[in-house]
């Protein structure tokens, strides 16, 4: 069997009927990261038992057990997930001594399913970056031109993914970063509805926008895996109870009389030419399976970046409050602690264990929460948020998906933006509506710039519709224009 | 403005210490990005509910039950310094 690029369903059943032992396809990956992870930094860690793992599968398909969807998968997990006695750092030097005594839930279905977790991946230092230069571990690049980004934050599980270091990834995004890695490393990335993944076990950033993914090769793959990963979890609040559907066997292609809609404040150019290229054609595609093209407007998606770092800094000064250098984590030194203040000892170990982006946005969240500003930025930016999310929802009223660029322009240069953090974060101008407005959003690889790199195509979809979403991205990729196409370091 | 002295304000109230040099660096960064956090000041928001989650939380409780998951050096493991079970802190009193 062809492993490097068998889907995840081949696999599964491959290893179930025992044509190939799960421990044989974890061998084959491990050894591809030995040998082109250098070029690429990916990998913060290896699990040491992955071979272990899957031998244990083996032996319970051995005895006839069913041992799930995903029998023998190697898996990535960014290092954002907990994952029980494999260290979880964030990409932080404050939890870079961190191994958590349990799984993230997304991590516990994932092994339910039969995955074999490879290792960690690479991310930027608390999800805080659209690059993935800012990591505690050292930049990722991208698979397809070394001397570029892979985005960020999961930008680490892009690039694994991109180069076939593993058949399946999980990343995170809080403002798009998995479809923005995702559409620089071309790959497929999706963000579910808000609550539809458990964020037990998932370090915080931003409460209110922070959601689990699937970052993989293909839509189907994505599709089984969200599958996995989805329904409610007694231990997060804010998981819905709704049922997951089988979105992978409910699956097609057909298109036919779907309203697309197109977001008309979108259109006021400032895209690179072979972006704005790739999205016409993607539209253009759509129209000739039979999907019908609608304008729609949003116009509050202009205020969407301020709002969008209005609140997660917010709650990421907040939610990182907790990395006081007591139970967990680094600890600055000090001679004793006993003529030690306590406000001196939280401010050392703080200012010596966060970079410096984070470290930024802490110093902006705290501000926009502090007594005087808070009005004006932290409850404006909801209030906002509300007028945004109602816009969404009478725009799904007019249309059954809405479909956009990801990225203004392909994967930038490393080094580029990122001494210009206002430039950095408007990179995010087409990601952050749908965390705001909690709607599902992914990234279906699309086509190639002139320079050779790829670029993708954001589907989002209404509340709790990914099905929707997930089959116009089907036929996005059966008639994308990259197909065939591997990155340069595979 | 975002001068000096609201960096060592803030600072000092997210129990962050930062350099000199970080001071600068976000004095002048923070200006900029706030100026454009500005641009939504202007928006009509009178009578609207700020929104906290953006899809509707259906309540639910967890049977109230004891389960010991974990044992106490379970949870002191990954502390910087202890003493048995017990994290080591400063003084503060």
């Amino acid at each position: 069997m062809e492993l490097t690029f068998a889907s995840i369903s081949d696999i599964s059943e491959a290893v179930k009927t025992k044509k190939i032992s799960a421990k044989e396809v974890a061998d084959h990956f491990q050894k591809r990261i030995g040998s082109l992870d250098k070029q690429l930094n990916s990998f913060t860690s290896i699990n040491p038992d992955s071979l272990k793992q899957a031998e244990a599968l083996d032996d319970r398909i051995a005895k006839g057990e069913d041992v799930g969807l995903l029998a023998g998968v190697p898996f990535g997990i960014k290092e954002m997930l907990c994952t029980k006695n494999l260290t979880t750092t964030a990409g932080s030097k404050i939890l870079s001594n961190f191994v958590p005594p349990y799984d993230a839930t997304v991590v516990a279905r994932l092994k339910k399913n039969g995955a074999t977790i490879m290792g960690k991946l690479n991310q930027d230092e608390f999800a805080m970056g659209s690059s993935n230069e800012t990591s505690y571990h050292g930049s990722v690049k991208n698979p397809w031109d070394t001397s570029r980004v892979p985005g960020g934050s999961s930008g680490g599980s892009a690039a694994a993914q991109a180069a076939r270091l593993v058949v399946g990834t999980i990343g995170t995004d809080t403002g798009g970063s998995i479809r923005q890695p995702a559409s620089f490393c071309g790959i497929v990335g999706v963000k579910p509805t808000y609550g539809r993944v458990s964020r037990y076990g998932i370090i915080a950033f931003a409460s209110s926008l922070d959601q689990a993914g699937p970052m993989v090769s293909t839509v189907k793959d994505a599709a089984l895996t969200l599958e996995v990963i989805s329904g409610h979890d007694p231990m997060d609040s804010t998981s819905s109870q709704k049922t997951v559907p089988q979105w992978s066997k409910n699956l097609s292609q057909d298109v036919k009389g779907f309203k697309v809609g197109v977001i008309k404040e979108y259109l006021k150019g400032g895209l690179d030419a072979d972006t704005e290229k790739t999205f016409n054609d993607s539209l253009e595609a759509l129209k000739t399976l039979g999907a019908e093209i609608v304008e729609v407007s949003v116009s509050m998606t202009e205020f969407a970046v301020p709002i969008y770092y209005l609140i997660a800094t917010s709650e990421a000064s907040s939610n990182l409050a907790r990395y006081d250098g007591i139970r967990y984590g680094y600890r600055a030194e000090f001679a004793s602690l006993s003529g030690v203040e306590l406000e001196d000892f939280y401010g050392k170990t703080r200012g010596e264990g966060f970079g410096s982006e984070v470290k930024r946005r802490i110093m902006l969240g705290t501000y926009c929460l502090s007594s005087g500003y808070y009005d004006a930025y932290y409850n404006k930016a909801g209030q906002v948020r509300r007028l945004l999310t109602e816009q969404y929802l009478a725009a799904f009223k007019k249309c059954d998906v809405i479909l956009s660029p990801v990225t203004t322009a392909p994967a930038f240069k490393i080094g580029e933006l990122i001494s210009d953090p206002l430039a950095m974060y408007m990179n995010d101008i087409f990601t952050t509506s749908t965390n705001l407005a909690g709607l599902p959003g992914m990234s279906v690889p699309y086509s190639l710039s002139k320079s050779g790199l790829p670029i993708g195509i954001q589907v989002t979809a209404n509340h709790f519709d990914e099905q929707r979403m997930l089959n116009v991205a089907a036929a996005l990729e059966a008639s994308s224009l990259m197909k065939g196409q591997k990155p340069h370091v595979i | 403005m975002i001068d000096k002295k609201t960096i060592e304000h803030i600072a000092k109230l997210a129990r962050l210490q930062i350099t000199e040099a970080e001071a600068n660096e976000f004095s002048q960064q923070m200006e900029k990005i706030l100026q454009n956090f500005n641009k939504i000041e202007n928006i009509d928001t009178t009578g609207i509910e700020p929104m906290i989650t953006p899809t509707e939380i259906e309540a639910y409780w967890r049977e109230d039950q004891v389960v010991q998951e974990y044992k106490p050096q379970d949870m002191v493991a990954n502390a910087p310094e202890r003493a048995g079970n017990l994290f080591k802190v400063p003084p503060v009193v």
